[in-house]
């Protein structure tokens, strides 16, 4: 391996940086390429090599993840949730948690309100992943 | 019985662009620098702290044969390899504003949280690192309910 290869995972770890921290923001794949000085068809494909996913895929992860939080800590609606976490459709953000998470926002809501409930001993073994 | 720890180690890709990050912004002094033959052992250590030594290795001949230290170095730059540090500062505020004019990239402002207050920074090559200001006394650490999972990394 070449510094070539440290230089470019250096730049995308940068750009992966980017989305934990700015998440909120409309970040778009131009902005995150501009932030790994690299075009944007070159920016999708080595940072899925790099990391073993899309930038999309990451950012909605990191965006899904921020809103479990939000449902689980906050009385924050959902729609206002969805815009906190950086999603611009309301549309959009119950689709993509939904299909990640397995279960959509409200619902997700209720169950962890219904395990805040219980002793954490049941709440471990009820949500243990089968 | 083993009773303290005197050296912790980081991977870092290049000796001297370390020394400039950890002496230069961090604020360590430099402990020892020397040419062992088949390695520059080079340690750093906050003032007044000798006994707590940093070992900035670089990875490469005789501990890795060269597919390997590619291995570590690809690892570094990804950000996939250990905490070089949790540096603890009077101000964590004051720290942060002073580290980001000195050009640090940090991948995390100060937060609050049930330890204290912290905040998350690379050094050059891609380790991460923590500065933050603890909490005074005992800290109790929320169950993984309570605590929601807040810290995501």
């Amino acid at each position: 391996m070449s510094r070539a290869v440290e230089e470019s995972n250096r730049r995308m770890l940068r750009a992966r940086d980017a989305m934990d921290r700015d998440y909120a923001k409309p970040l778009d794949i131009p902005t995150l390429a501009r932030i790994a000085y690299v075009s944007d068809a070159h920016f999708i494909r080595v940072f899925r090599a790099t990391f073993g996913e899309t930038p999309h895929r990451y950012l909605q992860r990191r965006r899904v993840e921020r809103a479990m939080f939000l449902l689980r800590e906050t009385d924050r609606s959902v729609t206002e949730i969805c815009f906190d976490v950086g999603f611009s459709s309301l549309g959009t953000f119950s689709r993509t948690f939904t299909e990640i998470v397995g279960e959509p926002p409200t619902t997700y809501r209720w169950r962890a309100a219904d395990l805040r409930a219980v002793p954490a001993c049941f709440a471990k073994a009820w949500t243990r992943p089968s | 019985m083993p009773n303290r720890i005197t050296h912790t180690q980081v991977y870092v890709l290049d000796q001297d662009e370390a020394l400039d990050f950890y002496v230069g912004k961090l604020g360590f002094e430099l402990n020892t620098d020397a040419d062992l033959g088949f390695m520059r052992w080079l340690t750093v250590n906050f003032p007044g702290q000798p006994d707590v030594q940093l070992l900035l290795e670089r990875p490469g001949p005789p501990a890795h044969d060269d597919a390997t230290a590619e291995q570590i170095r690809e690892l570094v730059t990804k950000g996939a390899l250990g905490m070089a540090g949790i540096i603890a500062v009077d101000d964590v505020h004051k720290t942060y504003e002073e580290l980001r004019t000195k050009g640090v990239e940090f991948t995390e402002e100060p937060t609050e949280r049930f330890y204290g207050t912290d905040c998350g920074l690379r050094d050059p090559f891609g380790n991460p690192l923590r500065i933050g200001t603890p909490k005074e006394g005992p800290v109790e650490v929320p169950d993984a309910a309570e605590l929601g999972a807040e810290n995501w990394s």
